[in-house]
């Protein structure tokens, strides 16, 4: 069997500021693996050279896989392309050896090499992963089939395999993100949920501009939506079936606004907030019973709730101290404990995926951050800073940001940005128009 | 009289306020400040009237005042806003026939969820103040828009100050 280590690492120079063992000083003599630990401070070079296409209608795909693998590495920041130009080797069949010497001498440490076969509405995708400084292959080949509408997502498998392989994480290329496409003027928006690839490729609108929806959340596995929606004149939680577009509105109550809903990791249970005469406090919702049930109740604003991946704990927003604050509390409800202590209000809390950081928005002295924290609040660092920042969401790998930063004055507009938890590679997500409350998907199977 | 032209126009720019609405909110919205864009479906057609008729719409929105506005992340009636408010109820309890609803809104200083939250502690102040002059709580509902309806558009206190508001927008003929 072939290892998943990659014994190169004199390139990622790792400034450990979490609690880290002994650097990459021997990655010369043997193999090692990558940490990825926050101050990457040499992106690893690496080459893609256009696939092979194994038959006359591959062409195309080919080229264009090899190109989305490329961006999807060099956009994690922890990877740098070495542009085709400067490749010397050519790779013309997928199974012939690969000439080592040749990607070395332009200092490709990584080489992906693959082929592509289309046959009428199937599309082929095998690839291979070299260390090129070993000399060695890096993990078996793999083999990926689908429909050649799907080829975007062959490339993003491609490039979860080599992420996965020489960091040692999980990756996070083929994935989805749900959020608010947004157009119209600041005084009249209009808003419409809509889904893209996190690439911001293959976008699909799931509603029309007809009324307000906000804040949408997937569920765990990706086949439903949340989110609160206007439609009845009213805010109240929706759940959409993104197969069918169907839509169900839960826990109306008249009288009653609903909003800030989030699934449980199971995806049977909704915690969400209900606001009755002004106060809003947590409820969580059965999916399967409709049974409700309040879990905090104060006069003070209770929302943004998020469970841990475990789902026994919720983290959410409070502004029982008289600001707005973190706090986690048991899913059977109660008190919580504050976590969040510094300067500043705190709120819209998510729990990483990995269970170790809550990510959340902070406002201090005008401005907006989006933030981390370990779960007791400690070793708090902020990841950016601008006039509007706001809704954080973790990538499946619980490596990547995403949230809405908008701009000020008459004509602002809100985008999507990406940042890596350490606070490096901050990017906007491409979208055709104003985008704003992204929600991250799991990895897609 | 070249008010009413002009006042017809504002409902059918502004005539999506409260339609779609449960119930019997669903008669027609008409305030000149509501946030509108809120349902979805079929226009709704209200006249205003003539400011000088006391009776009318267009008196509430513009002589009596429609709104209340806020200061920064507060949701406690100012005493300006009570005496606007007074003003409401005193006209609310002589024209028994109009429902309300009370929309709350908050500047974009803030996160989504918590101004959302914001916007429906600043509606519920002005319904319970209401209430406490003698209106039916059965005439009105409360809405909170967050910061997803700013008036002003600018990025600075000027355009916050009047956007920290609750507006309080009447339907026609459904009053009891």
């Amino acid at each position: 069997m072939s290892t998943v280590y990659f014994p190169l690492f004199r390139l990622l120079a790792l400034v450990a500021c979490m609690a880290l063992g002994p650097l990459a000083a021997s990655a010369q003599n043997g193999p090692l693996r990558i940490e990825i630990i926050d101050g990457v401070i040499e992106p690893l070079p690496f080459a893609v050279p256009d696939f092979v296409p194994e038959n006359g209608a591959a062409g195309e795909y080919a080229q264009n896989i090899a190109r989305v693998i490329a961006a999807d590495l060099a956009g994690t920041g922890l990877f740098r392309e070495i542009p085709r130009e400067a490749h010397i080797a050519r790779v013309t069949s997928f199974d012939s050896t690969i000439g080592y010497e040749d990607w070395k001498a332009i200092n490709a440490q990584a080489v992906i090499t693959g082929a592509v076969q289309v046959s009428g509405d199937r599309i082929v995708v095998k690839f291979r992963l070299f260390d090129v400084f070993s000399g060695q292959q890096l993990g078996e080949g793999l083999q990926f089939a689908g429909t050649p509408q799907s080829w975007r997502r062959m490339a993003h498998k491609v490039a979860d395999a080599a992420y996965a392989r020489i960091t040692g994480e999980g990756g996070y290329f083929d994935s989805r993100v749900v959020f608010v496409s947004e157009s119209g003027p600041k005084n009249q928006r209009l808003k419409r949920l809509a889904v893209m690839d996190y690439d911001g490729a293959n976008v699909q609108y799931l509603t029309d501009s007809s009324s307000i929806v906000l804040g949408p959340r997937f569920s765990p596995n990706g086949d439903r939506i949340l989110y609160t929606s206007y439609a009845s004149g009213f805010p109240r939680i929706t759940l959409m079936d993104v197969g069918s577009l169907r839509t169900q509105t839960l826990a109306e109550q008249d009288g009653t606004m609903t909003f800030a809903p989030r699934f449980s990791p199971d995806g049977r249970r909704v915690v969400f907030s209900l606001e009755r005469g002004g106060n809003s406090d947590l409820y969580m919702l059965d999916l399967g019973s409709g049974g409700l049930t309040q879990l905090t109740n104060a006069p003070s604003i209770e929302t943004a709730p998020s469970f841990s991946p475990d789902g026994s704990q919720i983290v959410f927003e409070s502004d029982r101290s008289g600001t707005q604050q973190l706090y986690i509390m048991s899913t059977g409800g109660g008190e919580g404990r504050r976590i969040s202590a510094g300067q500043g209000r705190y709120g819209t809390p998510v729990w990483s995926p990995r269970g170790d950081l809550i990510a959340f928005t902070k406002q201090h002295q005008g401005r907006f951050h989006i933030g981390v924290m370990r779960t007791d609040g400690s070793e708090e660092r902020l990841l950016t800073a601008s006039f509007l920042d706001e809704g954080p969401t973790w990538a499946p790998n619980g490596r990547v940001l995403m949230f809405t930063r908008e701009t000020s004055g008459a004509g602002g507009a809100a985008a999507l940005y990406s940042v890596d938890i350490s606070g490096r590679n901050l990017r906007q997500i491409p979208t055709e128009g104003a985008a704003s409350d992204p929600a991250w998907s799991p990895l897609l199977p | 009289m070249s008010l009413l032209p002009k006042a017809f126009l504002l409902v059918a720019a502004l005539g999506l306020a409260a339609c779609n609405n449960p119930d019997r909110f669903g008669a027609g919205g008409a305030g000149a400040g509501g946030a509108g864009g809120a349902g979805s479906g079929f226009i709704d057609t209200t006249g205003l009237g003539d400011p000088n008729d006391p009776t009318s719409i267009a008196h509430f929105n513009q002589r009596v005042g429609d709104r209340v506005l806020f200061p920064v992340d507060q949701h406690t009636l100012t005493a300006e806003g009570r005496s606007t408010l007074q003003g409401q109820a005193q006209w609310l309890n002589a024209n028994s026939s109009y429902a309300v609803i009370i929309e709350g809104h908050a500047d974009e200083q803030g996160t989504r969820d918590y101004n959302l939250s914001l916007g429906s502690r600043r509606a519920a102040a002005v319904q319970n103040f209401l209430i406490s002059q003698g209106v039916s709580a059965g005439r009105m509902r409360t809405i909170s828009y967050g910061k997803e309806r700013p008036i002003e558009v600018c990025s600075t206190e000027a355009c916050y100050s009047k956007n920290r508001r609750a507006v309080t927008v009447l339907s026609v003929g459904v009053g009891s």
